[in-house]
């Protein structure tokens, strides 16, 4: 049953598009943190999207997460000798995330989502169709 | 005459299944929109639907029934043969800088009209059996 198959690839959409807004949340949540008493501030994470492509057309073309990298850039740092958070030189090191980036980031893979879950109500509704056929 | 029945359902059992793996194949394109290096695919629908009915009436390994006694009806074999379309790349019109080809307004139109054609098929079939059904009973 070929439509069935649909559920599997889709869903497997969902669940990446909601772990790169999952991503997205932890890195607004963190964009204003400030590095700890080791030095090291938050660093902005992105998850990375692969196809499971198909050999053949019954072969399925889902997505997975294959990894979440972390952002290497380094942290924006202000001169702030008054923080409790500042180091030796004064200056307070804070999160590499990039708000701007991460909110269109964010409209994307709500969007994709949408997408998705529209595909999904498509075939359930032909599904149902097709079940009634004859009758 | 009930032959003719059964070989238009048969027609249209094909058409359905071969639009079922299409929506499969416009889902896979649609799931994968944001995933780097992913090749858009689809196939030929009026040439597999062809192949497809072609390979069904030339196999030796169908089904048929016999009319082995004076009284039987002769029909046409009920095995429907199965589908192995040939996947193709899309040629993206604006391909993206990370290498994946997936137009979500092209998918999308496509899905949409793949899922009206898909219930259109299911309309004719529902329609023969209901011809079938009224001739049957008489009424």
């Amino acid at each position: 049953m070929s439509l069935s198959k649909i559920f599997e690839i889709s869903s497997t959409a969902i669940a990446a598009q909601s772990q790169r807004l999952n991503v997205v949340a932890s890195n607004l949540a963190n964009a204003d943190s400030v590095a700890g008493p080791d030095g090291k501030a938050y660093k902005a994470r992105q998850v990375v999207f692969q196809a499971r492509q198909p050999e053949r057309v019954d072969g399925t073309a889902g997505v997975r997460v294959s990894g979440i990298i972390e952002d290497d850039t380094p942290g924006k740092r202000a001169f702030d000798p008054k923080h409790p958070q500042a180091d030796a030189e004064g200056y307070v090191t804070s999160s590499n995330v990039n708000v701007v980036e991460e909110m269109v980031n964010m409209i994307s893979a709500s969007r994709s989502y949408q997408n998705n879950v529209e595909v999904l109500n498509t075939t359930q509704q032909l599904l149902i169709k097709t079940l009634q056929l004859g009758q | 005459m009930l032959d003719r029945f059964l070989d238009s359902i048969q027609f249209q059992g094909q058409a359905l299944v071969l639009r079922a793996d299409r929506q499969k194949v416009l889902a896979g394109n649609i799931a994968n929109a944001d995933t780097p290096g992913f090749k858009s695919r689809d196939f030929n629908f009026a040439r597999e639907l062809q192949q497809a009915t072609e390979r069904g009436a030339a196999d030796p390994s169908r089904l048929a029934p016999v009319a082995a006694q004076a009284g039987h009806v002769a029909l046409a074999g009920s095995a429907a043969p199965g589908t192995d379309p040939k996947l193709q790349y899309r040629s993206p019109e604006q391909a993206s800088i990370d290498g994946n080809t997936v137009e979500l307004d092209r998918e999308r139109a496509n899905f949409a009209d793949n899922s009206v054609r898909y219930e259109a098929t299911l309309r004719f079939i529902n329609g023969g059996v209901r011809t079938m059904l009224s001739a049957i009973r008489g009424e």
